[in-house]
């Protein structure tokens, strides 16, 4: 194996590190906020600064390799979208953090059931961690279509956050007293929500890198009939 | 005078006695453009590059078929006048090849061997060249020393002085800057930015960078054919074939 294959293995090696770990991260949130778990919400607050540790390792490395190897074409689109894949995880990890803290600090009881059954949070979660799956083994495989079907499933988390305002509000006008505290539980629907933005860019990221083609501000709607199935 | 193509090639198969080392080649070039050719040792690229100016004439065995067209003529027509076509495209080698004269005399020759004779005129060329080719500050005050007393780096601008000298469009360089430490690289590289504003380049590059660096275009030969040929941005980003991706990536072989 040439030394550039060696150096771009243990690149992908180290992401994948950083990959699991903020899956972690955004499971446990998951789980926290539902079965208002404050144990493991503090295991997700103090977890944070090793997500933070590890995207300064796959940086370095990043930068390392570029400064070394002079990468071009397929190499040099891989370690930039990398570059960008590491941002968007740490961000993601940054979210199940803010789930973590409101669990911590501000939630007082578990979400009523008939409130999550009509969040679909379930559904919610499950998307994402899908979404989550699905980018990783698009990117291990160098699968674009597979990468592309990550946007459509976007689409879905996109659409259980605009409903959920409605059912927020009207939950608020019959237990007026749990304001605050469904404030709190819409802002976990918006970071929900931002992580599947964030799942989205990788997406795009793994396609740039495997065609080379640039999916960013292009309409969904836009990409060819088969890459939305 | 943008996107006027000055260097045509139609065609062109080339053979050395029995060895078919350029096999059916077609590529145009702009003039005021950059084209680099890459590709691995015995591609063809140098030869491509010789044949640009004829200089594979009196190779023995040497035969080529298809049309090489320069400003529109077809420089291997009969009656073509090589020393004629070698004004209109001059070359620079790997290694500089000063003549074992002065300075001065080095960019002068090849205007005295065309006739010129009127000394202020060959002095204002000189002077014109060497300031062409980046290297007037340094040799100003010595332009009557011997040209070997001069650095590797600035005898091979002196040899791009010595080719401007007598005004081509076209300069061919084959591997300008192999022979060179990276200052005097850069120095060459810095030149060739320039000099695209007057001439049009061809260079014959085995370091990729450098092809990143300077070309317009990028053409990637490999066993006698070209393989592609786009903007060197497209080439060194996502290149349409696997053969070029894998060499310029250095997963060849």
């Amino acid at each position: 194996m040439k030394q550039t294959e060696i150096e771009i293995k243990a690149l992908k090696s180290r992401l994948a590190d950083m990959w699991s770990l903020v899956e972690q991260q955004v499971r446990k949130s998951f789980e926290a906020v539902t079965a208002f778990d404050q144990d493991l919400a503090h295991e997700i607050i103090s977890r944070e600064k090793s997500v933070n540790a590890q995207e300064l390792v796959v940086d370095h490395h990043c930068e390392n390799f570029i400064a070394l190897f002079n990468p071009v074409a397929v190499d040099l689109r891989f370690v930039l979208s990398l570059l960008k894949i590491n941002n968007n995880l740490e961000r993601i990890g940054d979210f199940a953090e803010s789930i973590a803290l409101f669990v911590a600090h501000n939630q007082t009881k578990a979400i009523a059931p008939e409130l999550a059954k009509q969040l679909q949070l379930k559904r919610m979660f499950d998307t994402v961690l899908k979404m989550m799956e699905q980018a990783r083994t698009a990117l291990a495989k160098e699968d674009s279509r597979l990468a592309s079907r990550v946007l459509g499933l976007d689409d879905v988390v996109d659409l259980i956050h605009r409903d959920a305002v409605p059912v927020l509000a009207a939950y608020i006008t019959a237990h007026p007293d749990e304001t605050v505290e469904v404030m709190g539980i819409h802002n976990v629907v918006r970071r929900v929500e931002r992580m599947g933005d964030r799942l989205s860019n990788i997406a795009e990221d793994v396609v740039f890198y495997v065609d080379a083609k640039e999916l960013r501000h292009t309409a969904y709607t836009q990409l060819p009939k088969e890459e939305k199935n | 005078m943008e996107n006027q193509t000055i260097i045509s090639a139609q065609g062109v198969n080339f053979w050395y006695g029995d060895y078919h080392a350029l096999r059916d080649i077609s590529l145009d070039m702009e003039a005021h453009t950059v084209t680099a050719f890459i590709g691995p040792s015995g591609c063809g690229k140098s030869t491509f590059l010789r044949l640009l100016n004829r200089m594979n004439d009196l190779v023995d065995g040497a035969r080529l078929e298809g049309r090489i067209l320069i400003e529109g003529e077809d420089i291997y027509a009969r009656g073509v006048m090589v020393d004629e076509l070698r004004k209109r495209v001059g070359m620079v080698f790997q290694k500089p090849n000063p003549f074992p004269k002065t300075i001065f005399e080095n960019i002068a020759y090849g205007l005295r061997v065309n006739g010129v004779r009127d000394k202020a005129f060959i002095e204002s060329r000189v002077e014109e060249s060497l300031k062409g080719a980046a290297l007037w500050g340094e040799v100003k005050d010595k332009l009557k020393k011997p040209a070997f007393e001069l650095s590797g780096g600035q005898q091979q601008r002196l040899c791009i002085a010595r080719a401007l000298a007598v005004q081509p469009s076209i300069l061919l360089m084959d591997e300008p800057a192999s022979a060179l430490d990276p200052i005097s690289t850069s120095k060459i590289e810095e030149l060739i930015y320039e000099l695209k504003t007057e001439y049009t380049i061809v260079i014959v590059t085995h370091n990729m960078q450098q092809a990143a660096r300077v070309s317009d275009r990028t053409a990637f030969f490999y066993l006698g054919e070209l393989i592609e040929y786009d903007e060197t941005k497209k080439i060194f980003l996502n290149p349409e074939k696997a053969q070029t991706q894998n060499y310029i990536t250095g997963r060849f072989g």
